[in-house]
């Protein structure tokens, strides 16, 4: 053993790397899960190949497992990270560029014979040569110590393989100065059924613990666990569980029945797998033959009461166009969820972006508003899939809600609420035999047509997809009552904002310069807008999560500043829907489509360059 | 196991209460008048409540269906009708759901969706009106369309293979189908009765004849001085008999189907093909739905009505069980579940 001092650190981001195979996405659960337990902030963000076993040892096959955890209050997952854990040289070669100079790097250095390092793209072992020398590299032998750790109990060399990962967790374990008693309780909780593997990864876990503890290059840094979290229960939760759960609480807080008609696919099949675990909630869940369906039945559903779903991402989103159109023209409430990635056409299926907002907006025939709304976070996408049931059926329209895959799998603590505390949802129901019952006719505030549910009594009707009479909702051609109806499903959009919060400013709101940002972004945006004030500048930030309609005081903000900018993931587009809303205000942008989320450091350099520029 | 959970009505019902108050706009002479109106016979019928009725269409002229009902309903979009059926039916099993469809609706745009509703034999009762041609945009092809066949889109005659919907039908493997004429009514409410009684999706497919674009197209089976000679219409027990002396027969020879004539050499109605629309297996069947002239009559009537567990009722029946056996019991269950902790 050798003593070593022991480092304080507010924050430390830590990256997971290997094979597909290597087991990455459960040694970075189980790391978020401890940290979490020992009482930090995170935020964690899984990165995987859209291959399912890419060939063995490539870096096409690279998988990977990020947290960030703090002492501080932590939004994003990090943009480089302080420990690197390589578990092949293909992993290695995959990552080093997101390592920080001067990272601890530890690698299985069994892993890097010459055949792995060749076809990791290495012309020869960069343990070796200067590949690494910015590092503080750790060669740990992890596969034969691996091994040699399970030989007593007579595991055979390949089951031996698969607890690699739990060796390079020990040494991590160390490395944090936990303990280990916290991963080896939830290992147990985890594969309660399994004894033979909890004592297998015991053992992998305390010799890689061991090893850590005679390696003196092995920092030992500790995280405080963090004041700036309210009191409450707990728990982790990706973005794509709380969608789910959010509408789960929607339907229960409603009274409505959930539906769901979806399509797999990556990255919102999630939600779908999710929802179909909770039968006994009520979830009805329909796994379609295709997106179209997926939404046809969600509004088959949606017509005789129950809370409609469909979930998809931006390819899906747009064979779902016609569909949406019904359900306009219909006026029925329906939740559209686009988690949103890489586009256009098949993309970039497991990375992120922003460039779903003008198909959302505009991706339709004829005047066809809906509403548009657009989580900030992990947990915000329980929030917003709960605001996005509650203003579909209240205000009986589609909505389209839209995430993206950052979120989708990136994950956070969520402070667990009361569904009694969130807020009531009130579908205008129409009450049976009602005389005055008419199809389309509307509630002044919020312009609503009554939810007329079949089996009731005295409200047979029929809707469709013709243009609908006002009030009545027979069929209808008629020139004027056409531009009636286009203009009353306008303002029924537009009057949701009534019904939204106003947009707030945080950082410091008599800046000259404000920046603007819109859905997954705001963990990032925030976190470099406090770095910017940290340094001593004035600099305002307003976030948007309401789009369509957007906040009723969002004039008033723009009109406070000098300079606006506007960051996203995309070419522009919310910037431009800007300049079509709001023309009087100049604004610039900055943008990224490269299927990855912003860094804080690329941020707080634009933006201070927009502070120096005159 | 199939539960009925359609509320039954207390009062006895009438063909006015299902009129609508909509002006029919299909053009004089369409077989759509006598489909709606056997279906205002069979509604009143069933026993079902009126409110309880649901009707969901998709695009063409059949599908204009739900307006002229007067029940709860949704006119769609093209081919969709099937997958609004389905959501309709699963999310309230408690409906009565009918699909008022064409051939173009049905077979092109919504091909899938109605194979995969057919798969899954969900409790839906789909009208297919097959008038062989895309009667709203005036005049182009359909997939049900004869081979050759001249129309504004074909002016050569169509270079494509058409389908039979009951031959689509049982390779889904469809629970129900049956056929009718839209000049029969008589046989029109007896198979619409049928469909109705029958859990899991029906097809009924309903020859119909567009006196605009594709007059007499159903005329080799339809025509009135050849209707008994090209038309054998099954009941469920009986042998196939058909002709305008009722002196022509189906026999199963080996294992192809043959046309034979009752008192000629030594056949009589015992060596005819008893129907039986019950069997599980299809093959019977499917050779029943392919037989077409010249050489064989065309069958009507219920060529299919095979009893299977519907996904509808399994929906039901795997939420039983859940809520009987799981843990979670509402929301505040779920979000505590699994790894929770206390910040104090």
């Amino acid at each position: 053993m050798v003593s070593k001092n022991i480092v304080d650190r507010d924050e430390v981001v830590i990256k997971f790397v290997g094979d597909s195979g290597d087991g990455m996405q459960l040694t970075g659960t189980l790391f978020s899960d401890t940290a979490a337990l020992a009482g930090n902030d995170l935020a964690t963000f899984p990165d995987y190949p859209s291959e399912i076993r890419a060939p063995h040892n490539t870096v096409a096959g690279v998988s990977g497992f990020q947290v960030h955890i703090g002492r501080t209050k932590i939004h994003t997952s990090g943009d480089l990270c302080d420990v690197l854990v390589a578990m092949n040289p293909a992993s290695l070669k995959a990552n080093l560029k997101w390592a920080k100079p001067g990272a601890t790097v530890i690698v299985d250095a069994d892993s890097f014979e010459e055949d792995a390092f060749t076809k990791a793209g290495y012309t020869q072992n960069p343990l070796d040569d200067s590949t690494l020398s910015g590092f503080n590299l750790i060669k740990a032998p992890i596969s034969s110590m691996t091994r040699d750790a399970l030989a007593e109990i007579g595991l055979d060399s390949k089951t031996a393989e698969k607890s690699r990962n739990m060796f390079a967790l020990g040494i991590v374990c160390h490395l944090f100065s936990w303990n280990g008693e916290v991963t080896q309780s939830i290992l147990a909780q985890k594969f309660k059924n399994k004894p033979n593997i909890i004592s297998a990864n015991k053992l992998v876990l305390e010799a890689g613990y061991s090893y850590a503890d005679t390696v003196e290059a092995l920092p030992t840094l500790r995280v405080q666990p963090t004041k700036e979290i309210k009191k409450g229960r707990y728990r982790n939760i990706t973005g794509n569980i709380a969608t789910a759960w959010g509408f789960l609480a929607a339907s229960e807080r409603s009274g409505r029945p959930i539906f769901l008609g979806s399509y797999p696919i990556t990255p919102a099949t999630d939600i779908l797998q999710e929802l179909a675990k909770h039968k006994s909630l009520g979830a009805k869940v329909f796994q379609a033959e295709d997106e179209i369906a997926g939404i046809c039945s969600a509004i088959g559903a949606s017509y005789t009461g129950s809370l409609a779903l469909t979930t998809t991402s931006g390819p899906g989103l747009s064979l779902k166009s016609e569909a949406i159109g019904l359900a306009v023209m219909t006026e029925l409430p329906i939740v559209i969820v686009d988690v949103q990635r890489g586009g256009p056409s098949t993309g970039l299926p497991t990375k992120s972006e922003q460039s779903d907002l003008n198909q959302a907006l505009f991706g339709r025939n004829g005047e066809c508003p809906v509403v548009v709304i657009a989580a900030g976070s992990p947990v915000d996408c329980f929030y917003s899939a709960y605001e996005s049931a509650k203003i579909a059926m209240e205000h009986m329209t589609p909505v389209i809600l839209l995430t993206d895959g950052q979120q989708a799998n990136g994950s956070e603590l969520f402070r667990i609420p009361r569904v009694y505390d969130l807020p009531r949802i009130n579908p205008p129901i129409a009450e049976a035999n009602d005389p005055d019952y008419q199809p389309y006719k509307r509630d002044p505030k919020t312009l609503a047509r009554q939810w007329a549910l079949p089996g009731t009594d005295g409200l047979r009707h029929r809707i469709g997809g013709l243009e609908k009479e006002n009030i009545t909702g027979n069929v209808s051609s008629d020139p004027a009552n056409h531009q009636l109806m286009v203009n009353l499903r306008q303002a029924k959009v537009d009057k949701v904002a009534d019904f939204i919060p106003k947009l707030e400013v945080t950082g410091d709101p008599d800046a000259d310069l404000l920046v603007v940002s819109w859905g997954g972004t705001h963990g990032t945006m925030l976190t470099a807008v406090s770095e910017i004030i940290g340094q001593g500048k004035k600099i305002a930030h307003a976030h948007f999560k309401y789009i369509m309609p957007l906040p009723k005081n969002t004039k008033e903000i723009l009109g406070k500043y000098k300079k606006i900018v506007v960051c996203e993931l995309n070419m522009g587009q919310f910037v431009n829907y800007l300049r079509m809303t709001h023309p009087e205000f100049k604004y610039e942008q900055f943008n990224k489509v490269q299927g990855l989320p912003f860094m804080v450091s690329e941020l707080v350099v634009k933006f201070n360059q927009l502070l120096e520029e005159k | 196991m199939i539960k009925n959970t359609i509320e039954r009505t207390s009062v006895e019902l009438t063909k006015e209460d299902f009129v609508s108050d909509q002006m029919v706009k299909w053009c004089p002479g369409c077989g759509s008048h006598a489909i709606l109106s056997s279906i205002e016979k069979v509604f009143p019928k069933i026993g079902y409540r009126k409110e309880n009725f649901m009707v969901v269409s998709g695009i063409g002229c059949s599908s204009r269906f739900p307006y002229y009902v007067n029940t709860y309903g949704i006119h769609g979009i093209h081919g969709r009708a099937a997958a609004i059926a389905s959501g309709v039916k699963i999310a309230s099993p408690r409906l009565s759901v009918w699909m008022a469809t064409g051939d173009g609706d049905s077979m092109a745009i919504g091909g899938n969706h109605f194979i995969h509703i057919i798969r899954r034999n969900i409790d839906v009762n789909i009208l297919l009106f097959n008038n062989q041609i895309y009667g709203l945009t005036k005049g182009q092809y359909s997939p049900t369309t004869p081979m050759g066949a001249i129309t504004k889109s074909s002016p050569q005659g169509t270079i494509e293979h058409p389908f039979n919907p009951g031959e689509l039908v049982l390779g889904a493997q469809g629970t129900f189908f049956a056929r009718a004429t839209d000049n029969n009514p008589k046989l029109m409410v007896d198979v619409m009765f049928e469909a109705a009684k029958h859990d899991g999706t029906s097809i009924v497919e309903i020859l119909e004849n567009c006196v605009i674009f594709a007059d007499k197209t159903h005329a080799a089976v339809t025509a009135k001085d050849l209707r008994d000679d090209f038309q054998v219409i099954l009941k469920h027990g009986e042998p196939l008999i058909f002709g305008t002396n009722k002196d022509k027969g189906i026999r199963l020879n080996g294992t192809l189907l043959e046309v034979v004539k009752i008192g000629e050499n030594g056949i009589t109605e015992k060596d005819l093909l008893i129907h039986d629309q019950y069997s599980h297996d299809p093959g019977i069947h499917l050779m029943l739905a392919k037989m077409a002239p010249p050489h064989f009559p065309m069958a009507f009537g219920v060529i299919r009505s095979a009893m299977y567990p519907t996904y509808d009722d399994m929906v039901e029946d795997q939420i039983t069980l859940a809520k009987n056996t799981s843990k979670i019991r509402c929301v505040d269950d779920l979000l505590n579940s699994g790894e929770t902790w206390e910040i104090k």
